[in-house]
């Protein structure tokens, strides 16, 4: 029997419905059709809602999905038929903050698609922070976004000995001189 | 080359602007040749992986050698000291998943970073380590795993734990001798680590009972204080209740106390983690339920969305055991009807139709009309199948349901929406008989103009069957002839012959309807004018004083003998040769799941127009029929019920066996449905031996046993016992199956010559005095039993003893009875002392019956009844008294 409350996939889709990033924990979606019709019933059922202030729900076949949205970028979090709702709403809240985190203290500033594609990896190693196999990992977003940042530092100091804020100016710092090389 | 994230023009602000665009796979394997630059750039290796990754993101797959030769570049980069391209990297083995000959290359890297100075290092490769390991090396890095779980960094801590949770799956024995650490971690001062080490400590002993219920015990006192970790004590908690449930029938419910005081948890998660547990109790009582509904109509309210869905989905899945329970959260829910989230307002109304009364269903079905506009059709599905219940609840109700739904069936929807409409509006016609006129009437007018084939011709076939049985057939006659002229062939052709159908059953309607008919043979379709030649000769229009024979009708509308799945299939396994197709050879058992659908109430009722005009009579049909084909049973009469299957073996055994009871004036005939579950094994001469020593009143008067029984190909043998005319005798019966076993050679399918003999041990079997009524419900019970009259009412009283609750005893009572409840009156409200529910059924020798049940249950648990029956017959009267009084 499975008591561990689990995530069976988080998306991040743009305003169209296409996938920026995706990662899967379960054998629910085997190919990648079957994830991209998952992706497109998700996104169609969601498009019209207005999930930016508060993350919103839906059941979609037979799954609890939970989103959020900022800008042109679409979050979701789907878990089973049966999992505490809002266990999921702190997964999405964590992931859609965290890239937001990231994101605003990258080149444009900009939360928005087009920073997300250019910064694929920070979202991917947001992702890899959030979530491992389907077991929750982390949903603060500072510490989610701290982790990720503090990959960006050299090995110098240990994490502890600076705050959030430091380590993000820092990084924010590094990040830019990477982009414009 | 090109370099994508280079571009960083601020104009450029066209919508499908990506880094990515036009990437490709081949392109991007050959940049990964700078992976085995001597002088590495970690920039630019990190742009490369991140198109690696993208590609792989976006369900691009690679082959077995590319991948291969990828992950060998990316264990070159483990020179970089760049901590940013090691996190790339370790993201790359992981996406991998590299075969086990190749995970050595990086194993030593990966355990170097394991030991590092650096948090971050030593977190990531504990889990990409193991992620892509396997056994033998585990136990080599047993020792740095341990470790980290005490890791005085919650990162480290909770990277190990993780991958414990995984290991667990394939590696349960090593990550078992962890325990001593996890249980340590459990104490940390750090959320996440302690919700993983809980995780992790109660899948090491899950199959311990007695730790889990120890782990448990110690747990609730208090230490716990991540949100998540309190969810998942939570569960656990729920599961030790559920399992501990068997043994203490009385008193307190252990950690009951505990769940409670999570209700004030100040996390919402906990709360509504708390609340659902509590809902879901078995046999949750109103006092516990109480405090759990009282937090989730707190949440009804709330802002945030999540939140408000979640407390709906809950309170609609508790209206569905405890309506009154939910009743107080009615003014909440119906402020959720105009819910921006229409997920959230479907739920409200669909729960607001299961608590509702028979008061508030006009001002309900006010605010659903509204609501119907502006939702999809799925919801809307829902909307209309919580109607249908609801009519059948409050039967007295049916006009306005009934309106309710023909207006939304004017109203544009799909296929699926208007299939469930009209599937309720028969199921209301078929149990409420009030409602057949004005229903049949709405069906009439909707086929009027009907864009959908398929519902035309069912609505026209129920038509067929139903109108000529109303007080005006003629009426309908005119709808169905429009057809004629207005629709496709396929609805002609179904028009003609419902008009076939009133011109065979309303004997002052068929010269009109042959005048129809005539008409049609000059139709341009090939079917519709051979069906109307046909019915025009078999029906004797050139004579049309002559009475409709019998068999001509039995001919044109009679059903068929044998269940069309069966026929199918023989039609299907039927290779064309000189032998033509014997219907007889047609197998007529019937699969017994449609059985258990019609048991099953508050499902989903599947029958609807397929199975036109009543699914329990459909099965009662098939019995009879089934029955009255074998001359040993022939001579029985009329059959009066047929029960539901009793399972004589359980689930996953050799020989599947179930029997129904089948009750006659004078026998009782025992159906046994056996199936064999071995494909190597040919059963011979099935027989079911039954001793009757138990049951004196019975004695056994025929038998027929089965020729062969293949595997999966159920089959059935009977037993026949004559009893005294219609008494309702009762008695135990034990089963033994004997047969001849043959081996079945698997390749040939051939069974071998000599078989052995053999037996096999089935359960007992019971007739009880419920098996001789019929459950047979009134839409007016009131009316019912004052046209009953008291001349054979028989009033007593009797204590139940201490029981668990009013509707424990009360669902004893009714089972004991073999009765339907009627007017929803089988659910008790919570926290009431005091209960009355009606039942009513037809006895054997089709005695109507009428029961007015009223409980009574005082502080000690101990439950009063009074029982007031009313019959047809005083004999049947006293009966029902001693069915209680012995039961």
């Amino acid at each position: 029997m499975e008591l561990c409350p689990s995530v069976k996939n988080v998306l991040l889709l743009d305003s169209e419905g296409n996938r920026i990033a995706a990662k899967y924990y379960c054998d629910d979606w085997p190919t990648n059709s079957a994830k991209e019709a998952f992706e497109k019933a998700v996104f169609t059922k969601t498009q019209k809602t207005n999930a930016r202030t508060e993350a919103e729900i839906a059941m979609i076949e037979n799954n609890v999905v939970v989103y959020k949205f900022v800008q042109n970028l679409h979050f979701f979090v789907t878990g089973g038929e049966d999992e505490n709702e809002l266990i999921l709403a702190t997964v999405v809240q964590g992931f859609s903050d965290a890239v937001g985190i990231l994101l605003s203290t990258c080149s444009r500033g900009q939360v928005d698609k087009r920073e997300a594609l250019e910064n694929l990896d920070l979202i991917l190693m947001c992702l890899d922070e959030i979530v491992d196999g389907g077991i929750i990992l982390e949903t603060d977003p500072n510490v989610i976004a701290g982790k990720i940042a503090s990959q960006s530092l050299d090995a110098g100091g240990p994490l502890s000995e600076q705050t959030i804020s430091q380590a993000l100016a820092t990084a924010r710092e590094h990040l830019t001189r990477s982009l414009l090389k | 080359m090109a370099q994508p994230f280079m571009k960083k023009d601020d104009d450029d602000e066209e919508a499908d602007y990506s880094p990515f665009l036009g990437i490709e796979k081949g392109a991007v394997l050959q940049e990964a040749r700078v992976f085995n630059d001597p002088q590495l750039d970690p920039r630019r290796c990190s742009q490369v992986i991140t198109k690696l990754l993208y590609l792989l993101n976006q369900g691009e797959t690679f082959t077995k050698t590319e991948a291969t030769e990828v992950f060998f570049a990316v264990t070159k980069l483990f020179q970089s000291r760049d901590i940013g391209l090691r996190r790339m990297v370790y993201l790359m083995i992981k996406e991998i998943s590299p075969s086990a000959d190749e995970v050595i290359i990086v194993t030593s890297s990966l355990m170097k970073d394991m030991n590092s100075k650096t948090d971050m290092y030593r977190a990531n490769a504990i889990r990409v380590l193991c992620r892509i390991t396997d056994g033998t090396l585990l136990t080599q890095i047993e020792r740095y795993l341990k470790q980290a779980i005490v890791d005085k960094n919650p990162v480290v801590a909770s990277a190990a734990l993780v991958s414990g949770i995984h290991l667990l799956q394939t590696n349960p024995e090593i990550v078992k001798r962890w325990s001593n650490e996890v249980q340590e971690a459990v104490q940390s001062r750090a959320a996440l680590v302690q919700f993983h080490a809980l995780a992790v400590l109660h899948q090491i002993r899950q199959n311990d009972r007695l730790a889990v219920s120890k782990l448990v015990t110690s747990l609730t006192r208090g230490s716990v204080r991540s949100p998540l970790a309190q969810c998942l004590l939570i569960r656990y908690t729920s599961q030790v209740i559920h399992e501990s449930a068997g043994n203490s029938q009385t008193g307190e419910r252990p950690f009951f106390d505990y769940l409670e005081s999570c209700l004030r948890h100040k996390a919402e998660m906990v709360i509504l983690e708390a609340a659902r547990a509590i809902t879901e109790l078995n046999g949750v009582t109103s006092r516990e339920l109480t405090p759990a509904i009282t937090v989730l109509q707190l949440f009804l309210s709330s802002s945030k969305p999540v939140l408000r869905f979640a407390a709906v989905r809950t309170l609609n899945k508790v209206a569905m055991t405890h309506p009154m329970a939910v009743t107080n959260c009615n003014i909440d829910m119906e402020s959720l009807i105009s819910d921006q989230n229409r997920s959230i307002a479907t739920l409200a109304i669909t729960t607001l139709l299961k608590t509702g009364n028979e008061s508030s269903v006009d001002r309900l079905m006010k605010q659903i009309t509204n609501f119907m506009s502006d939702i999809a059709d799925e919801f809307k599905i829902v909307v209309v199948e919580a109607i249908r219940s609801l009519c059948l609840k409050f039967p007295l109700k049916y006009r306005s349901l009934m309106n309710f739904l023909s207006n939304i069936l004017r109203e544009e929807g799909g296929f699926e929406y208007k299939k469930a409409i009209i599937d309720s509006i028969v199921i209301l016609i078929r149990d409420i008989p009030e409602a057949k006129e004005s229903g049949l009437l709405h069906l009439c007018e909707f086929i009027e103009d009907c864009e959908f084939t398929y519902l035309s011709t069912q609505i026209l076939h129920f038509l067929g069957i139903e109108g000529p049985k109303t007080s005006d057939p003629s009426k309908y006659i005119r709808y169905i002839y429009n057809r004629v002229h207005l629709e496709n062939a396929t609805v002609r052709a179904s028009a003609v012959s419902t008009l076939a159908k009133f011109g065979a059953m309303v004997e002052s309607l068929k010269p009109r309807i042959f005048v129809l008919l005539r008409r049609c043979l000059f139709d341009s379709d090939d079917e519709v004018r051979d069906r109307a030649t046909l019915y025009l000769n078999t029906l004797g229009c050139d004579d049309s004083e002559v009475e409709t024979s019998a068999s001509a009708n039995e001919f044109l509308f009679g059903s068929l003998e044998v269940p069309l799945a069966n026929l199918e299939t023989s039609l299907k396994n039927y290779e064309p040769s000189d032998e033509s197709f014997d219907i007889n050879s047609v197998p007529k058992e019937i699969k017994s799941q449609p059985l258990a659908e019609k048991k099953a109430p508050g499902k989903k009722p599947t029958a609807g127009l397929a199975a036109p005009p009543s699914g329990p009579a459909t099965t009662v049909d098939a019995y009879e029929r089934l029955l009255s084909s074998i001359a040993e049973f022939s001579s029985f009469g009329k059959l009066f019920k047929s029960s539901a299957p009793v399972e004589l073996t359980e689930a996953g055994t050799e020989y599947a066996v179930n029997v129904v009871k089948h009750i006659f004036d004078s026998h009782v005939l025992f159906q046994y449905n056996c199936t064999n579950t071995i494909p190597e094994v040919l059963l011979e001469n099935v027989a079911v031996i039954v001793d009757s020593s138990d049951a004196e009143e019975f004695s056994e008067v025929a038998s027929k046993p089965l020729r062969s029984l293949p595997y999966d190909s159920p089959g059935q043998t009977f037993v026949a016992f004559e009893k005294p005319d219609g008494v309702p005798a009762v008695g135990k019966f034990s089963n033994m199956l004997k047969f001849i076993v043959k081996e079945v050679d698997l390749p040939t399918g051939e069974a071998e010559e000599d078989g052995v003999e053999d037996e096999y041990q089935l359960e007992d079997l019971e007739v009880v005095a419920a098996d001789y009524m019929l459950k047979v419900g009134v839409s007016n019970f009131r009316n019912a039993w004052e046209s009953m009259g008291a001349d054979f009412e028989r009033v007593d009283e009797y204590g139940l003893g201490s029981r668990e609750s009013l509707t424990e005893a009360m669902n004893a009572v009714i089972d004991l009875l073999g009765m339907q409840p009627c007017e929803g009156t089988e659910v008790v409200p919570s926290n009431s002392r005091s209960h009355s529910c009606l039942l009513s059924g037809v006895y054997i020798g089709n005695v109507k019956v009428l029961v007015r049940l009223s409980f009574g249950i005082d502080g000690q648990r101990d439950v009063a009844m009074k029982l007031a029956v009313r019959s047809e017959d005083e004999s049947v009267s006293d009966a029902i008294h001693e069915i209680v009084a012995s039961g």
